[in-house]
């Protein structure tokens, strides 16, 4: 099979996936009776309708190419930093520190990517951006919690967009023997980071009974974690042939994967409560905000593309 | 639609989200006058995206001819925003500075007005110039709308050029209307707590 067929094949079993979330959620909303059901199955729509948004802008770029899927999550990045920036409190002396954010480091980071610079990508944010933005904020002369707000800056710039950045860098990486095919790489990637989250609220909302943190991620259950967790990683196995891994290989790196986007859904979660609220934003209809979307793939893009880099490049 | 209305529109959205949130009454096309706290040059354009499209182009937001009388910013706000502007220094003491807004809401057609008058750096608004009263005493009918605009003050500070990325919601409360002989500082301390309720709790 040429990658495109391939593609097709993953692309077609979506399809077929939505319409019966899309056919389940019809049918639940016929027989919900109580106030909280019916708000539950409106979620779970929204929820699919949305899903279903995602897929086709997905589609659209995959189709279109490197440099419509790096301007997508150059998009992504930014709505996401937007989030960050809206929910922490920052001063009018913070103006300069931000406005290097939003103006050089997400565009720089996603134009270092699209000219294939691994090598001053990977440093950018980490190295020049984490000391020149705190220089740039003593222009303001307010040393009020000057560490305290310099830290959130550079948190935002991480999570938002060096970690979102690491998914399309997936575009670069030369792989013996998969040639041409490293956007279904990043394909492989959503889909196991998505299913997962997918797949631990279903699994929750089925069989949920403990909770798991229920100070950071009150709607996080140990069962929807395990059951989620373990049929994501069957799944990932399971779609090997996609991917430039051996079956076995694809089983362990998908793992990784429900992993580390596990961890980065609590830690993100535990930090939009910090800084009082629920949702990151109000951008996707049913899932909250972008970053409510993303905080997984924060977390497991760097660490997908790392591995996959170290070991087969 | 103008195009020159989309290219705004569109830029607003993407800066600053300008998202609206109904509070205390429904986006309905009735006759209004929209006051809100002013704290940078976006918040006329934010109010006015916030809008659904069939109510804009019968809401009108106010801008100072000083700062929005001349060259492109003049495009914009006639053409784009389709504003009218007021005349804060009043070259002529004998001409009514308010003589534009009246022309418009004999028309038939919605305002938004800053009370203000002029920027401010916090998240609560100064106390409120007397035109509202004066607009509110003549225009009994027109509803008076408090909106609230969250954010802003810290996307645009004072002296800034380029917005800083940021979720503004646009937040609509619910009419009031001046009671018979209520007293112009009352009234504009009244509405001036409408704004304020519609921040909920927000402090500096």
């Amino acid at each position: 099979m040429t990658a495109n067929q391939k593609a097709a094949w993953v692309f077609g079993g979506i399809v077929v996936f939505l319409a019966v979330a899309s056919a389940i959620g019809a049918l639940l909303a016929r027989r919900a009776k109580s106030e909280r059901a019916r708000a539950t199955v409106e979620n779970l729509k929204a929820r699919v309708n949305a899903w279903w948004v995602m897929i086709i802008v997905l589609a659209i770029a995959f189709t279109l190419g490197k440099t419509a899927t790096l301007i997508l999550f150059a998009f992504i990045s930014f709505f996401a930093l937007r989030e960050f920036i809206t929910l922490t409190p920052t001063r009018p002396s913070d103006y300069l520190p931000l406005l290097l954010a939003f103006f050089v480091l997400l565009p720089g980071q996603y134009l270092l990517i699209g000219y294939d610079q691994y090598g001053t990508f990977a440093i950018f944010i980490p190295v020049y951006g984490f000391l020149l933005l705190p220089a740039a904020a003593t222009l303001a002369a307010d040393t009020h919690e000057f560490l305290e707000r310099n830290a959130k800056i550079q948190w935002a710039t991480m999570i938002t967009i060096y970690c979102i950045s690491y998914a399309p860098a997936l575009l670069l990486l030369q792989i013996p023997g998969y040639e041409g095919s490293s956007s279904l790489l990043l394909f492989y990637l959503l889909l196991v980071v998505q299913l997962s989250d997918v797949m631990q609220y279903v699994f929750g909302k089925l069989f949920g009974k403990t909770k798991l943190a229920p100070v950071v991620s009150p709607s996080k259950t140990v069962e929807g974690l395990v059951g989620g967790a373990l049929t994501t990683t069957l799944i990932g196995g399971a779609l090997w042939w996609i991917t430039p891994f051996t079956w076995l290989q694809a089983l362990a790196i998908s793992f990784v994967i429900v992993v580390m986007g596990v961890l980065g859904g609590l830690t993100l979660s535990a930090m939009k409560r910090g800084l009082g609220a629920k949702d990151w934003g109000v951008m996707i209809e049913g899932h909250g905000g972008m970053l409510d979307r993303m905080d997984s793939v924060s977390f497991a893009a760097p660490v997908f593309f790392h591995i996959t880099r170290y070991f087969f490049t | 639609m103008r195009p020159s209305s989309v290219v705004l529109v569109g830029l607003v959205k993407l800066l600053v989200g300008a998202f609206p949130r109904w509070v205390g009454c429904a986006p309905e096309p009735t006759q209004r006058i929209y006051f809100a706290n002013h704290t940078s040059h976006i918040d006329t354009m934010a109010i006015w995206a916030a809008l659904p499209i069939r109510m804009r182009y019968r809401t009108h937001p106010v801008a100072a001819r000083d700062y929005w009388g001349k060259g492109i910013r003049r495009y914009f706000a006639t053409k784009a925003l389709r504003a009218v502007l007021i005349d804060r220094t009043r070259t002529d003491p004998n001409a009514n500075p308010l003589a534009p807004l009246i022309e418009v809401l004999q028309r038939g057609e919605s305002l938004i007005i800053f009370p203000e008058g002029t920027r401010g750096s916090s998240a609560i608004p100064a106390a409120f110039k007397s035109g509202l009263f004066h607009l509110a005493a003549q225009f009994a009918n027109v509803q008076l709308v408090p909106v609230y605009l969250e954010n802003l003050h810290r996307s645009l500070p004072k002296g800034a050029v380029l917005p800083i990325p940021m979720t503004c919601t646009v937040r609509f409360g619910a009419p009031i209307s001046l009671a018979p002989q209520e007293p112009k500082e009352v009234f504009l301390e009244r509405a001036r707590a409408e704004v304020i309720k519609l921040a909920g709790g927000a402090q500096d």
